[in-house]
């Protein structure tokens, strides 16, 4: 038993890191809510480059998958990355590069970017079928750019893993957006001076950052362990816990920062309503912990 | 990464639940003195299975177990059912404190008596002007000889009704203030001028002790470390009390499985998050754990996390048994394992360090948040 990241992992999301951080991700991020999606595209060409696209079609593992994943929550970096990059690989449909935009009904209700993606996959009675963007909702992440779909033709037949690639994607977007809002609220609370002294020397403060790390670090291991086992308990209890540790993260953030945090030109709004977003799809929490009670 | 057991592991497991399973009994609480004395014979049986101290050398009673081997062994231990230890404070602070800084005629005289526990041990720290404040104790050790007379009050020690031993801290230099000036002390509890005061606990037993030193001859041989360097001995205890070896996820995960268990005789639908959360609780604690061995392992040192396994362990320990007594509905004030733990898990948010110096010192050392007032 070795329950750790290999060098490799590490040096894969350090590389991943250096580039997202350099890329401008928010601009990207609200460009996108915006739909001018050059940017966005822009970094889906570069992570593709690093080899994000195919990762599992080219011998890659769920945990690689899920240390990928974290850092896309981290950055909040747009587009239907979960749809692409994890769900088609259990479809055994390569995406070749294109987006794609999977419903999974009740799960994951809309289509994501999918009045642009070239592939529009529906997964109903295990049969995967082809839709048609419909209605367009505005998602309370307003990055994420929802449709509801037209279901068209059956294509072919469904595969049970997909859910639970989606779901655990998700789960490491969600802790990776955790980690940035306790890593910015703690870098804040050091800085911030009222009354003073630091906001970070107060107890008050002090203490809703020790809890948020703490949910934070205990929720990690299940999402490795949900990647290496890939069982519905496995990948319930990750879901689950990534999306507690990270709302906490999020309100703490907010709390922390005061009003700053609550304007949209700080990043704090882009991590906070993609985590209500991704609390909600690919299983709620309430029929995750279904799941792992059955 | 991988969570696959070592061959070796898989067969000290299949031994360690084939034994559990014979020989597993049920015990009235060791905060009985008719209690205290049952659990010495079963740490004894234990000890003769070489089942006591697994994680030890050989030449102390143990196994030289691996860390993962331990946790399994844990893990076993608890779904058995098997009693609580008696002699939990010897073992697992105590003894780790000697395997750092015991000289090794120490290591030879003591850790075979407690690994059978012929000789229980209780941990005299707090006093009671100085609790979260432990620096700030005020029992004295005095210089004679050939040793040290100490003098002061302890308080709050668990155990000690019927303990045999104690270990603490006292301050030795009367010129030194705060954490400087300490000096380790293991005390034999029926010396001239110790004086025990049991207290009773929310159960109505003698759970802890006061102890009161009045010129209590201590001889050289029973200082840990230097003389003055108490301190430092001394966190290597407290982060072994709040990291994982007093509470290893065992426990936990097997007070989980039995929420569970309790909740499909009933499925009530109000209750199903709570459960779950607990399971989901008791499973990051147990994989939490195993990243913490694999870093030990591969030559880490336990550092400030271990208060994160604390505040995560303390709180999860509480709502699990609240969940259960929920469940449990009237019936639930009716005196058994619930309702005993649930008395025993409201202590974990006080002992040990409480929960808002755990967070002050995740907050400082972790995350490097700026000290405050004190
Ligand atoms: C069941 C049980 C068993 C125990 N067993 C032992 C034992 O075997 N040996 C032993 O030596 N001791 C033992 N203790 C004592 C335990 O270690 C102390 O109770 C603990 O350290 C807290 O000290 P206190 O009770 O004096 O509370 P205090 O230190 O007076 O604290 C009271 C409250 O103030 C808060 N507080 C204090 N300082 C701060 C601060 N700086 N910032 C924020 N909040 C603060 C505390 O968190 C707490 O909520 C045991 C306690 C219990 C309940």
């Amino acid at each position: 038993m070795r329950f750790a990241l290999s060098a490799e992992q590490n040096d894969f999301s350090a590389a991943l890191d250096d580039y997202l951080s350099t890329a401008d991700c928010d601009a990207a991020a609200r460009a996108w809510a915006d739909d001018d999606l050059g940017p966005g595209m822009k970094l889906w060409h570069g992570l593709s480059a690093l080899g994000l696209l195919d990762l599992l079609d080219s011998g890659g593992s769920l945990v690689d998958l899920v240390v990928a994943f974290e850092r896309l929550g981290y950055h909040a970096v747009p587009g239907p990355w979960v749809e692409t990059a994890a769900v088609l690989p259990a479809l055994a449909i390569g995406s070749g590069g294109r987006l794609a935009s999977v419903v999974l009904p009740p799960h994951v209700p809309y289509g994501l970017d999918a009045d642009v993606s070239d592939l529009r996959l529906l997964l109903v009675d295990d049969g995967v079928h082809e839709f048609e963007p419909g209605e367009r909702l505005k998602s309370v992440d307003r990055a994420r750019r929802l449709f509801r779909p037209e279901p068209g033709a059956r294509i072919g037949d469904g595969v049970p893993l997909a859910f639970e690639h989606g779901a655990l994607a998700t789960a490491a977007q969600l802790l990776g957006a955790g980690e940035w809002l306790l890593a910015t609220s703690v870098a804040y609370a050091k800085q911030r001076k009222q009354y003073g002294r630091e906001i970070g020397s107060y107890q008050a403060i002090k203490h809703l950052l020790a809890d948020t790390v703490t949910a934070l670090e205990l929720a990690r291991p299940l999402l490795y362990a949900a990647a290496l086992t890939a069982s519905a308990r496995d990948v319930s209890a990750a879901k689950v816990a990534a999306g507690q540790a990270a709302s906490l993260a999020a309100r703490t953030g907010l709390q922390v920062h005061g009003a700053i945090g609550y304007t949209a030109e700080h990043g704090l709004g882009l991590r906070l309503t993609k985590v209500r977003a991704l609390v909600g799809v690919w299983g709620t929490p309430a029929f995750h912990r279904g799941r792992v009670l059955a | 990464m991988d969570l696959d057991l070592p061959e070796s592991t898989l067969a000290f497991r299949a031994e360690v639940r084939d034994w559990l399973a014979e020989h597993v009994v049920t015990l009235p609480s060791f905060d009985t003195a008719e209690g205290f004395a049952l659990h010495r014979e079963w740490e004894a049986e234990l000890a003769d299975a070489r089942l006591s101290v697994v994680s030890w050398p050989e030449e102390f009673g143990g196994r030289d177990a691996s860390l993962v081997d331990w946790l399994v062994f844990e893990e076993e231990y608890y779904a058995a059912g098997a009693p609580g230890r008696v002699n939990q404070n010897g073992l697992f602070m105590l003894a780790p404190t000697l395997f750092s800084h015991g000289t090794p005629e120490q290591q030879a005289r003591i850790l075979p008596k407690m690994a059978r526990s012929e000789e229980v041990w209780a941990q005299a720290w707090s006093e009671p002007e100085a609790g979260s404040d432990i620096a700030a104790l005020r029992s004295t050790a005095t210089r004679t000889s050939d040793g040290w007379l100490l003098s002061g009050q302890k308080t709050w020690s668990s155990r000690a009704a019927f303990a045999d031993k104690a270990f603490g801290l006292f301050r030795s230099d009367p010129a030194e203030v705060r954490h400087r000036g300490l000096t380790y002390f293991m005390i034999d509890l029926r010396a001239d001028g110790v004086q025990v005061r049991p207290i009773a606990q929310l159960d109505g037993e003698p759970g802890f002790a006061e102890l009161f030193f009045d010129e209590v001859f201590v001889p050289d041989e029973d200082v840990i470390g230097e003389p003055g360097a108490g301190w430092r001995v001394a966190m290597t205890t407290a982060n072994n009390e709040r990291g994982l070896s007093l509470r290893s996820p065992g426990r936990f995960l097997a007070t989980a499985e039995r929420l569970v268990r309790l909740w499909s005789e009933t499925r009530d639908p109000a209750l199903a998050d709570r459960v779950a959360d607990a399971w989901i609780g008791a499973r990051a604690y147990q994989l939490y754990t195993f990243g913490t061995a694999t870093r030990l392992v591969e030559g880490a040192a336990l550092g400030p996390e271990s208060s994160v396994n604390k505040l995560f362990w303390s709180q999860l320990d509480v709502s699990m048994h609240e969940t259960a007594l929920e469940l449990l509905g009237p019936a639930a004030e009716v005196a058994g394992d619930w309702p005993d733990g649930w008395l025993f898990s409201l202590a974990g948010p006080i002992y040990g360090g409480t929960d808002q110096i755990q967070r002050n010192i995740v907050a400082e050392r972790l995350l490097g948040l700026p000290r405050g007032d004190r």
